[in-house]
C-alpha cells in the first residue's frame, strides 16, 4: 500500500469518525424542537454539552487533513461548491453559538429564538454535507484545468438532494437513539417513539438511496469486480441495519446505538469504495478526475504527514476516551450546564 | 469601486481574520492566567481562587466558541476563495495545519469540556490538569498557525516543481519550513502580544469591579495577576519587536520600507519618523517628526548603513505604504503606552496604594480597547506589508484567487458574513456584559457548611422564574 492509498484511507477515517461523532449531536440538533418544554430543552442541548465542540473538530481535522493530502481536491471542491460550503459554514456557525448562547438569557423569546436557530442549523448542514455526498457520488463538471465548471444549481441533483435527505435522517436516528441512552422518565419514554419514527424515516431512504444509485450510478459500484470482499462490507452494513430495530425491540440501547455507528461507519467505507481511486469524478470526462495521485501532495509531505498522525492519533484517541468517560451517564443538568 | 473577485476576497478575507482574531489572543493569553489562578487554588486550597479560576473559565468558555465558530471560517476560505494559493502552498502549508489539527484542537477541545463542565466531575488535580492542557493547546495552535504564516513572509525548506499554473512548492526539509527565518521572533511577538491583551482584559473588568464596590477581594487578586502579567509581558513585547524588525529588515526589505515609509536609499543613515503621513505619489512623508539615523541603528546596528528604500523596489512590488507606515506606528506608540501603564501601576501596586488610586483604575477599565487595537494592527502590520505577495517574493495575490468562482458570490458571501458577525458581536458583548454583571460566585463560609451547589440550587429556586429546573447560572445572577 502506498502512501496516497494510506492517506485515502486514513481520511476515510476521520470522515466515519466525524459522522459517528457529530452525527448524533447534529441529529440531537435536528429532533431538538420537538420538545417543547424549557427544562426539556435544555436536557437535551446538554446531553452534548460537553461534547459537540470536540466532535466538531474531527471535521476540522478532516479538512485540514484534505488540504494537506490532496491540496487540489480540497481547493477544487471547496471553491466548487462555494456557495454551499459558505450556507454549511453559516449553519455550523449558528449552531455553535446557539448553543453557547441560549440558556445565557433567561428570557422566552430569546431561547425560543436560538432554538429554532439551533435546529435548523443542525438540519440545514446535516442536509449539505449530504448533499456534498451526493455530488462526489455522481461526479462533477471538472475541466481539464481540474476546475469546477458548473454552477450552484448543478449541486442540487436530485440524487444529491436525496442524499442530503437520506443523511438527515440517518443523523436524526443515530441522535434519537443517543439521546435515549442519556435521558431517563417520561422524556425516555417518548425518545422511544422516536427512535421508531425516525428509523422507519432512515429504513425508506436506505431503500430509495440504495435502489437509485445501483440503476443510475455505474460508477458507484465499479470497485465490486476487481474487489469482491467489498460485499463482506455490504452484507456487514445491512445486519447492522437489521440490528438496530431488533436491539431497540429487545430494549438494549446500547446495542441499538453500536448498531448505528456500524452503520455509519459501513456507508462511509461503501463511499470510500464508490470514490476510489478517485477523489474528485470529473462528469465531462474520466480523465480529468481528481485521483488519489494526480490531486496529492509529494511523497515527502505525505510521509510527514503519516509521522505526524502516528504520533498524535494515540493522544487523540486517549482523551477523547478520557473525555467520554467523564461526561458518561444520565445527562445532570447543574450550575455549569447550558 | 473595482468590485472584482479579487478585492471582494481580499476585503471578505480581512473581514473574517480581523473578526476571528478578536477571539484567539484572549484564549491564548487568559488560558496562561488561568493555570496561574488555577496553581495557587491547588497550592493553598484557598476557595476564593477557586471561584476566581472559574469565573474566567466561564468567559474563556465563550470566548473559546467564538474562536471556534469563527476559525472554522479561516479553513474553509483558503479553499473556497483562494483555491490557486491552496494548490500553491498544500504541500508545505498543509502538514502544519495537519498538524495543528492533531496536536492543537482535540487537545483544547476535548479538555475544554472538563475545564468548563467538569468541576464535579473530576478531582482538583485532574481539573488542573485539563486547565494546563487547554492553555497548553492555544498555545500549540499559535505555533502552527504562526509558523505557516511565517512561511508565507520567509519562505524556507521548499522547491518549486511544475511550471505557470501549475507551479507548486514542495517541502523538501520540514525543520527547516518550521524554524524558517522568521517563525519563531513572529511567535514569540504573537504570543506575548496575546498575553498582554488577556492581562489588559483581566485588568478592565476587576478593576471595574473595585471601582464599584464588589466582589472586592476577588477583583484585587484578579486585578494584581493580571497587573503582573501585563508588566512582564509589555516589558518582553519591545525586545521581541526589535529583532522581529531587525529579520524584517533583513528578509523583507520592501515591507520594512513601507513600514518607516524609507522613499529612498540614503545617502547617508536612515532616520525613523515617530509619525507622519507618508505620500507615496511625491515619495515623501508629510507632517512627520524623525529622529536622525535611529532607523539605521535598529534594523542594522550600524549607524552609517543606508536602508534599503522603495527605490530600491519596482513599483510594482511596492505593499501599500501608508496603511502599513500607520498600522505599525499605531502598534509601536499602543506598546510604549503599556509599557508606560503598567510600570505606573506597579509602582502604586509596589506601594499598596493601587486600589485608592481611582483614577488609575478608571484608565485601566477604559484601556482594554487598546491592546485588541494593538493586536489587530500589528497583523495588519504584517499582512499588508507582504503585498502584493501572497506568498513573499514567489506567488502574488492577484495569482491566487479560485477560478471557479465569480464576483457575485463572493459579494453574497460577505454581505452574509457581515451581518452575522455583527450580530454575533453583539450577542457576545451581551453576554459577557451578563456574565461581568453576575461576577464571580460567592463564597460560602461560616458555620453552616453549605456545598456551593446546594446555595446555587436555593438561588434558582428564589428566582422562581422558570420553576426549580432552571437552576442554571442565569438564576445565580439575581443573588448579588
Amino acid at each position: 500500500m502506498d502512501l496516497n492509498i494510506f492517506w485515502f484511507i486514513l481520511l476515510g477515517v476521520l470522515l466515519a469518525g466525524y459522522a459517528i461523532l457529530d452525527g448524533f449531536d447534529l441529529g440531537v440538533g435536528i429532533v431538538h424542537l420537538a420538545v417543547k418544554s424549557d427544562q426539556e430543552r435544555r436536557i437535551l442541548m446538554n446531553s452534548i454539552g460537553p461534547l459537540w465542540d470536540g466532535n466538531e473538530v474531527w471535521l476540522v481535522t478532516f479538512g485540514g487533513a484534505l488540504f494537506a493530502a490532496f491540496p487540489n481536491a480540497y481547493a477544487t471542491a471547496f471553491s466548487g461548491f462555494y456557495t454551499a460550503f459558505m450556507v454549511l459554514l453559516f449553519a455550523l456557525i449558528f449552531r455553535a453559538v446557539s448553543m453557547e448562547f441560549r440558556s445565557k438569557h433567561d428570557s422566552p423569546s430569546w431561547r425560543s429564538f436560538w432554538d429554532v436557530s439551533f435546529s435548523l442549523a443542525s438540519g440545514v448542514a446535516t442536509l449539505l454535507f449530504g448533499v456534498a455526498v451526493g455530488n462526489a457520488m455522481r461526479g462533477m463538471p471538472i475541466g481539464a484545468d481540474m476546475e469546477y465548471q458548473g454552477t450552484f444549481l448543478d449541486l442540487l441533483h436530485p440524487y444529491a438532494v436525496l442524499v442530503g435527505v437520506f443523511a438527515v435522517a440517518t443523523f436524526a436516528m443515530h441522535g434519537s437513539i443517543y439521546l435515549y441512552l442519556k435521558t431517563e422518565g417520561d422524556l425516555q419514554q417518548r425518545i422511544h417513539g422516536w427512535m421508531w419514527r425516525t428509523f422507519g424515516f432512515f429504513l425508506v431512504l436506505y431503500i430509495l438511496t440504495t435502489i437509485y444509485t445501483l440503476v443510475d450510478l455505474p460508477l458507484a459500484t465499479r470497485n465490486f469486480h476487481d474487489h469482491p470482499w467489498v460485499w463482506i462490507v455490504v452484507v456487514l452494513n445491512v445486519l447492522a441495519v437489521a440490528n438496530i430495530p431488533r436491539a431497540i425491540f429487545l430494549g438494549r440501547p446500547g446495542y441499538a446505538f453500536l448498531s448505528s455507528c456500524a452503520t455509519i461507519a459501513a456507508l462511509t467505507f461503501l463511499f470510500g469504495v464508490a470514490l476510489f481511486p478517485d477523489l474528485v469524478h470529473s462528469s465531462l470526462n474520466p480523465d480529468w478526475s481528481l485521483t488519489v495521485y494526480n490531486a496529492s501532495s509529494s511523497h515527502k509531505t505525505l510521509a510527514i504527514m503519516a509521522t505526524i498522525a502516528a504520533l498524535g492519533m494515540p493522544f487523540v484517541l486517549a482523551y477523547t476516551s478520557v473525555v467520554y468517560w467523564v461526561f458518561r451517564g444520565k445527562v445532570q443538568l447543574g450550575t455549569l450546564s447550558y | 469601486m473595482d468590485l472584482s473577485v479579487l478585492t471582494l476576497s481580499r476585503f471578505q478575507f480581512a473581514l473574517t481574520i480581523m473578526f476571528h482574531y478578536l477571539f484567539p489572543p484572549l484564549s491564548i493569553g487568559l488560558g496562561g492566567i488561568l493555570v496561574i489562578m488555577e496553581a495557587i487554588y491547588l497550592k493553598t486550597g484557598r476557595l476564593e481562587y477557586e471561584a476566581m479560576t472559574k469565573f474566567w473559565a466561564r468567559i474563556f468558555g465563550v470566548n473559546f466558541a467564538m474562536g471556534v465558530a469563527t476559525g472554522v471560517t479561516m479553513e474553509f476560505q483558503f479553499g473556497t476563495n483562494w483555491a490557486t494559493y491552496s494548490r500553491y502552498v498544500g504541500d508545505v502549508f498543509g502538514s502544519a495545519l495537519a498538524a495543528e489539527g492533531i496536536f492543537a484542537f482535540f487537545l483544547e477541545s476535548g479538555f475544554l469540556a472538563v475545564l468548563i463542565f467538569g468541576w464535579d466531575r473530576v478531582s482538583p488535580r485532574m481539573h488542573f490538569f485539563a486547565t494546563c492542557m487547554v492553555a497548553l493547546g492555544a498555545f500549540f495552535s499559535s505555533i502552527w498557525i504562526v509558523v505557516a504564516n511565517s512561511w508565507q513572509q520567509t519562505p524556507a525548506g521548499f522547491h518549486i516543481v511544475g511550471q505557470g499554473l501549475r507551479a507548486r512548492a514542495e517541502i523538501t526539509d520540514f525543520w527547516a519550513m518550521v524554524f524558517n527565518p522568521s517563525s519563531m521572533q513572529r511567535l514569540a511577538h504573537t504570543v506575548i502580544g496575546a498575553y498582554i491583551l488577556a492581562a489588559f482584559f483581566v485588568m478592565s473588568i476587576t478593576a471595574y469591579y473595585i471601582l464599584k464596590g464588589r466582589h472586592l477581594d476577588f477583583a484585587k487578586k484578579s486585578f494584581s495577576i493580571g497587573l503582573i502579567v501585563a508588566t512582564v509581558a509589555s516589558l518582553a513585547e519591545p525586545i521581541s519587536g526589535d529583532l522581529q524588525g531587525k529579520k524584517v529588515a533583513q528578509t523583507q526589505p520592501a515591507k520594512l520600507a513601507a513600514m518607516e515609509a524609507v522613499f529612498h536609499t540614503g545617502p547617508g543613515p536612515t532616520p525613523l519618523y515617530l509619525f507622519g503621513q507618508p505620500d507615496p505619489q511625491e515619495q515623501e512623508v508629510r507632517h512627520g517628526i524623525a529622529i536622525p539615523g535611529l532607523l539605521s541603528v535598529l534594523a542594522y546596528g550600524d549607524l552609517h548603513k543606508p536602508v534599503t528604500g522603495l527605490d530600491q523596489i519596482p513599483r510594482r512590488d511596492w505593499p501599500p505604504v501608508s496603511a502599513t507606515f500607520q498600522a505599525f506606528h499605531i502598534m509601536v506608540w499602543l506598546g510604549g503606552l503599556f509599557v508606560f501603564l503598567t510600570l505606573v501601576g506597579m509602582c502604586f501596586l509596589w506601594k499598596g496604594t493601587i486600589f485608592e488610586k481611582r483614577w488609575l483604575l478608571w484608565v485601566f477599565v477604559l484601556a482594554v480597547p487598546l491592546p485588541y487595537i494593538a493586536n489587530q494592527f500589528g497583523w495588519m502590520t504584517a499582512e499588508v506589508g507582504r503585498q502584493p505577495w501572497v506568498v513573499y517574493g514567489l506567488l502574488r495575490t492577484s495569482d491566487a484567487l479560485s477560478k471557479a468562482v465569480v464576483a457575485n458570490q463572493v459579494l453574497g458571501s460577505i454581505i452574509m458574513f457581515a451581518v452575522i458577525y455583527a450580530l454575533l458581536f453583539v450577542v457576545w458583548v451581551f453576554v459577557l456584559d451578563s456574565k461581568i454583571r453576575h461576577g464571580p460566585d460567592e463564597i460560602v463560609t461560616g458555620p453552616t457548611p453549605m456545598a456551593l451547589g446546594g446555595l446555587l440550587g436555593i438561588a434558582g429556586l428564589r428566582a422562581g422564574t422558570g420553576g426549580p429546573s432552571l437552576t442554571g447560572t442565569d438564576n445565580a445572577e439575581e443573588t448579588e
